[in-house]
């Protein structure tokens, strides 16, 4: 039962149905607002926070991808404020872990790297944390690298929400939160993983990458996503 | 400890005296938690303190002045710590066996459920509720019965569920504790009249498990309640049904936030989602749920007995009724206390707490937990209701109160907290992950004289970004320990940064960086 909602984003008049977000709106009449952990065709976590935006009335932030549309809302969805703020983010999760994009398998194809370019993240202010993490290679085809994790849990979503495996999940907390498989197990012993690869062709960094591939390497990712989408769209 | 060897002991001994008349009951929280095992006379307002298994003159003394030779212990009238106090959540603290459903109902236990159920309508009692101004106690102050309106407005065509935040975590604070372990009915009799206001038949306590003996009492007191007919399927004899469980966290700090405490409760990982929708609209498996703190609860059954009018002539215009704090650090009474709101902190501080100890200069007063800030000597004379501690950039938070005095480091205040605020800190969004850690870093390298100008800009800076964009309270209010400290003891950051100097000579410039990352 969803009605049409008019609102205003970056002054532009637009329309959308009452249960769609901030972000699909905005995506729909070519507004661009940065993501990370959003990925069309998962559902939607708010974590990242690179796609908050300014409403009006609102005395916070909020996150385009989870808020839905409303009568009249008046959306900024760019701002000195909100670009110094999106930079930050993108520098925290450098600084997190080890990002060195010359030696990364995702280099120039790697969603983080491409944030830091587009908001203009030229040098980091902040203290490096860069914990030695290990490298988990024990799957027959793929290889998950902690150090590039920035936690967006894509992978956690779609073998849940996709391949309904559900081998992935969150351990830990705060900066010592993990990607962990099958209960902290091994990814190469799980007993649930199909080896269907979706995770590796959703993870936005080099995180998560197929064995044999060299720094660099373009990956064949965009094709799959569509096909995402598609297989949730038949499953509503 | 030993507060049962001594009730069996003094029951041993009033018995050998023959003291017929003399009755020796296990009750809660008698206020004095320092100062424990406390044994009280009533009758006498005399508090015995310090009477454990050991001090077998504590016992002579009480002994004897039950006899009537008046012996040591503490006379309570007169004594500013008692009777500044005002008990409407904590009425039956201290005088009640908290496991014995017979002293509940002897003490008018009960009867405002009785009534509710019998002769009120739901929308009656949410508008008693509303009438009354109570506002949450586990501290943003969000109007319970505006909460309970939209509960109850809601279908819910799948049930409803009355929720209670039992998670009390805030470093220093131990007030919901002393509640639940006193008076657990109390919370489970407010639980059911909200359950009863806003059409919910099913409810959950959501207590942390390092509360072993308030999660035994409640789940006695749940077992007793359901066979005396007062929770379970005809509550009070009517056709309302009303099902209480409990549930225990796992150690969580974020957990007490409502979105992360649904999800633990429906067995899920304990992490926050973004609001909207509020649990009030979309809860506990998608229903409608009211999620209100164990002190906010056991204010209701007062409501309803004695009246909205009678409750909101307590306190100020804005903040009505009473507020339990639990004091603690460096005064002399640190304890449990019940007071109007609008007392000011110099009369809770000096009058109550009865001050600092000889010698010792008062310096701050941290309210608020995690999420709360430093108040100086300055605002002692602040009414303490929810605007003024907002408006003095603390908060009045679930009701821990840190008293300070001037052998502590503002800086180190500050790092504390961050230090806590990084290792309960979900994971789950950037800003409060990597923020609550960078933060912590930072001040910790003003704390070991390693820091210069430019890391206190950059504090600040990091520290506006978190609150604008962390996802939930955690993170948004991680900041604000360095903000009000900033605030009001500005001068003592300046000497960390340019001078490498510790005014309260307590940080030790030039120790090693602690190493870490992820939790210590």
């Amino acid at each position: 039962m969803s009605e049409v909602r008019t609102l205003q984003i970056d002054g532009k008049d637009v329309a959308g149905r009452s249960d769609e977000t901030i972000l699909s709106v905005a995506q729909e009449n070519e507004i661009h607002i940065p993501t990370l952990c959003h990925l069309e065709g998962l559902s939607d976590v708010g974590a990242c926070r690179l796609c908050v935006v300014e409403v009006e009335g609102a005395p916070k932030l909020l996150p385009a991808c989870t808020t839905r549309v409303d009568e009249g809302m008046k959306v900024t969805t760019t701002s000195e404020r909100l670009v110094s703020y999106r930079r930050r983010v993108v520098e925290m999760l450098f600084v997190e872990r080890n990002h060195i994009c010359a030696v990364c398998v995702a280099n120039n194809n790697c969603e983080l790297q491409a944030q830091a370019r587009d908001l203009g993240l030229d040098h980091f202010e902040l203290p490096l944390m860069h914990p030695a993490l290990p490298v988990d290679a024990s799957h027959e085809r793929f290889v998950m690298d902690h150090n590039r994790c920035i936690l967006c849990t894509r992978c956690v979503r779609v073998c849940d929400e996709v391949e309904q495996a559900h081998t992935w999940d969150v351990a830990g907390r705060g900066a010592g939160a993990r990607i962990v498989s099958d209960l902290g197990t091994p990814w190469g012993s799980s007993s649930t993983c199909t080896s269907c690869g979706k995770c590796v062709q959703v993870c936005p960094t080099g995180a998560l990458f197929e064995k044999g591939r060299s720094i660099s390497e373009p990956k064949a990712r965009r094709p799959y996503l569509p096909y995402l989408v598609r297989v949730k769209g038949r499953e509503r | 400890m030993g507060s049962r060897q001594v009730y069996e002991a003094l029951e041993a001994e009033v018995a050998a005296t023959g003291l017929d008349d003399v009755a020796v009951r296990r009750v809660g929280c008698l206020g004095l938690c320092a100062s424990g095992p406390l044994v009280a006379v009533p009758e006498l307002e005399t508090l015995f303190e310090g009477a454990g298994p050991g001090n077998s003159g504590a016992r002579e003394d009480i002994v004897s002045t039950l006899k009537g030779e008046p012996r040591g212990g503490r006379p309570m009238a007169g004594d500013p710590f008692f009777s500044r106090q005002v008990k409407v959540v904590l009425e039956r603290c201290g005088r009640v066996d908290p496991e014995s459903i017979d002293d509940y109902l002897e003490s008018g236990g009960y009867e405002a459920l009785a009534k509710v159920v019998a002769s009120m309508s739901p929308d009656e009692v949410t508008s008693e509720v509303v009438k009354s101004g109570l506002r949450g106690r586990g501290g943003a102050g969000y109007p319970t019965g505006l909460k309970w309106r939209t509960v109850a407005k809601e279908a819910g065509p799948a049930g409803k569920f009355v929720v209670c935040n039992a998670d009390e975590g805030d470093p220093g604070a131990f007030m919901d504790r002393s509640v639940m372990e006193s008076t657990p009915h109390q919370v489970l009799e407010g639980m059911a009249i909200a359950g009863y206001a806003v059409g919910a038949n099913r409810g959950y306590v959501y207590v942390r498990a390092e509360y072993p003996l308030a999660a035994e009492r409640l789940a006695l007191a749940i077992r007793q309640a359901e066979q005396r007919g007062y929770l379970g399927a005809r509550v009070a004899g009517t056709r309302f049904s009303f099902h209480v469980e409990l549930r225990m966290g796992a150690g969580a700090y974020v957990c007490g936030e409502e979105t992360a405490l649904i999800a633990s409760v429906q067995g899920e990982r304990g992490t926050p989602k973004p609001r909207p929708p509020y649990p009030a609209a979309s809860g506990l498996w998608g229903c409608p749920t009211l999620i209100n703190n164990v002190e906010t609860f056991a204010n209701v059954p007062p409501i309803i007995s004695r009246g909205a009018e009678w409750f909101s002539s307590i306190g100020t215009e804005r903040s009505k009724g009473t507020k339990v704090f639990s004091l603690a650090g460096a005064v002399k009474n640190t304890g449990v206390i019940e007071v109007p709101m609008g007392l000011t902190l110099r009369e809770i501080v000096f009058d109550i707490g009865g001050g600092l100890a000889p010698g010792r200069r008062f310096k701050a007063v941290q309210t608020g937990g995690p999420a709360g800030g430093c108040l100086p000597e300055e605002l002692l004379d602040m009414p303490v209701d929810y605007e003024s501690l907002t408006q003095a950039g603390s908060m009045m938070g679930s009701g821990g109160m840190i008293v300070m005095d001037d052998s502590t480091c503002m800086v180190d205040v500050a790092k504390f907290f961050m230090d806590f605020c990084r290792q309960e800190s979900c994971g789950k969004c950037v800003p409060c992950r990597v923020g609550t850690h960078e933060m912590w870093r930072l001040l910790d390298r003003m704390t070991r004289g390693a820091a210069s100008r430019r890391d206190l800009e950059q504090l600040e800076s990091v520290a506006g970004m978190v609150r604008a964009m962390s996802l939930c309270g955690l993170g948004q209010g991680a900041p604000n320990p360095v903000f009000s400290t900033l605030r009001y003891f500005r001068d003592e950051y300046l000497a960390h940064v340019d001078e490498h100097v510790c005014p309260a000579e307590h940080c030790q410039m030039g120790a090693p960086e602690r190493a870490g990352v992820g939790p210590a």
